[in-house]
């Protein structure tokens, strides 16, 4: 039973990565209809602009965490909002070109950071009560993953709300239906684009600012990692549903996790794709196709 | 009588298609012009093209003197052209209310009147739009353009598929419409463009035929016949 409990709220942990880089990734699909495989190098960019921004402030581990993580997810907003406006808006209605572009530029910053920082592990210091366990079902559960879950379901509740509430939301939700009949109700939906890919770029940032905390360290290919299965969660949840995305990235990882304790470690990935066969079989637009809600 | 639109020398390719060669026309300031032809002649294409919907190859859109051939959809609506589109484009997932409000240009959209016009809408203003009826669905798509003050009001195809007691009431609307504003309407159903037009522009094969008041065009089954492929009917 502990064990069980345990893999649960680990995968949750898991899940919840997952799900914030895969909202991002949804979202911008959904509304733009753009592959955006830079999303992953985001999710280093954030990282690694967490830590070094850490670094330079010094002091204790959870002001680092607190204001490094806020600087990261900032960076990766305001480098997702310049990939937008210099590299993509040229190229809207060209979709091969913006695939090979967002796809050399997940190379070059993967490259530019490995060629910075290096190749190798950089821990990520975290104040003690995250290495603490709390005991739950009689499970000793890392106390990160509480923190892994909460943010991420934060960030469902608060994506929901901007959506529902918003005008900006209204226009997201009609664009991811229909971007053509937006523009001709009078509204510049290029605004929308540039917002919901900042949007997608802070989201992916704190994904690889809470990846940090998760794996105790954080190294430049993470975010390709993470990536893959976000794709996988967007294709499962339908691109442009938050959630979707959410079920699918809590389906996603705790068939990972079960897979790989229960059956043998590498099974996880295995049993992830063969998931994804089977709901593009059943219901090939996904769980909540093209309707952001 | 000045014109609210002036068109010249219009030409739209889709793919390898010229679907718009070189048409030119007016729109007179007030009433309904209604712009006919048979399947496939280019209507549709025509006002999504003054939409900038689809690329312009060449030719002048003017809007009461004021050029608006090169701006992009969204400024050409804020210029004061609304668009009602063929297949209504309704936002499925949003709720009529949130459809409505997604519109709104104005500072002060005219509810009023829209509520006048379908009272029905105030009744499902909570009900997700992809769930009502097609006659409800384009009471909504009109609702949208008549929340606004608009120079020009494109109007595509409002009657198609809907029962002949919602003919009724979309033709009313849209007569109630064109009291406040100049309509382009695209209509198949010549009941409804004898009732409410006061001047027609005939395409064909993406080219201007004919041009001018409605009685000339609609008064003779003769010139119906040939310009448009169909017996007329009287008023």
């Amino acid at each position: 039973m502990s064990t069980l409990v345990l893999l649960t709220i680990t995968g949750l942990g898991l899940g919840a990565m997952y799900f914030l880089v895969a909202s991002g990734l949804s979202l911008i699909y959904g509304l733009m209809g753009v592959l955006n495989f830079a999303h992953g190098a985001l999710i280093t960019v954030g990282a690694y602009a967490s830590w070094w921004f850490g670094e330079q402030l010094g002091g204790g581990f959870g002001v680092r965490l607190l204001v490094g993580g806020a600087l990261g997810i900032l960076t990766g907003a305001v480098v997702a909002a310049l990939i937008e406006l210099v590299l993509v808006r040229p190229l809207y209605r060209r979709p091969v070109e913006q695939v090979l572009v967002t796809v050399g530029l997940a190379l070059a910053l993967g490259a530019l950071v490995q060629g910075i920082w290096g190749a190798d592990t950089k821990p990520i210091l975290i104040p003690d009560w995250m290495f603490d366990t709390t005991s739950v079902f009689g499970a000793n559960v890392p106390n990160d993953r509480f923190l892994e879950i909460g943010i991420a379901a934060a960030v469902l509740v608060g994506l929901t709300a901007f959506l529902r509430y918003t005008r900006f939301g209204l226009v997201i939700r009609a664009g991811v239906e229909n971007r053509a009949m937006v523009t001709a109700l009078g509204i510049d939906v290029r605004r929308a684009f540039t917002i919901v890919f900042a949007l997608g770029g802070a989201l992916a940032a704190l994904a690889g600012v809470l990846s940090g905390v998760y794996f105790n360290g954080i190294d430049p290919a993470r975010g390709t990692s993470l990536l893959i299965f976000a794709f996988i969660v967007v294709v499962i949840g339908g691109f442009g549903s938050i959630g979707g995305s959410a079920i699918a990235a809590v389906a996603v990882a705790l068939i990972q996790q079960y897979a790989n304790y229960y059956a043998s470690s590498g099974t996880g990935d295995l049993a992830v794709v063969l998931l994804l066969a089977a709901v593009l079989l059943v219901r090939p637009g996904g769980l909540a196709p093209k309707v952001a809600h | 009588m000045s014109a609210a639109l002036t068109v010249e020398g219009l030409h739209v390719h889709l793919g390898e298609s010229h679907v718009l060669q070189g048409i030119s026309f007016e729109v007179p300031s007030g009433g309904v012009t209604a712009l006919l032809g048979r399947n496939g002649v280019g209507k549709t294409t025509t006002l999504r093209a003054l939409m900038g919907l689809v690329p312009r190859s060449r030719g002048a859109i003017t809007l009461e003197g004021s050029d608006v051939t090169r701006l992009p959809t969204h400024a050409v609506v804020r210029r004061g052209v609304g668009y009602v589109p063929e297949d209504r484009d309704v936002f499925a997932g949003l709720t009529v209310e949130e459809n409505l409000r997604l519109a709104e240009r104005d500072s002060e959209p005219n509810y009023a009147l829209v509520h006048d016009l379908f009272p029905e809408l105030r009744q499902r203003a909570g009900q997700r739009a992809g769930t009502l009826s097609g006659g409800q669905q384009q009471m909504v798509a009109i609702a949208r353009a008549l929340l606004n003050r608009n120079r020009v009001l494109l109007v595509d195809e409002p009657t198609k598929g809907l029962a002949p007691l919602l003919v009724t009431d979309v033709a009313a609307a849209l007569q109630r419409a064109a009291e406040l504003t100049t309509i382009l309407l695209v209509e198949q159903n010549l009941p409804v463009v004898q009732r409410l037009a006061s001047d027609v522009v005939v395409l064909d094969a993406g080219r201007v035929v004919h041009a001018g008041p409605a009685s000339e065009l609609l008064d003779d089954p003769e010139h119906i016949r040939r310009l448009l492929g169909v017996h007329g009917g009287g008023h």
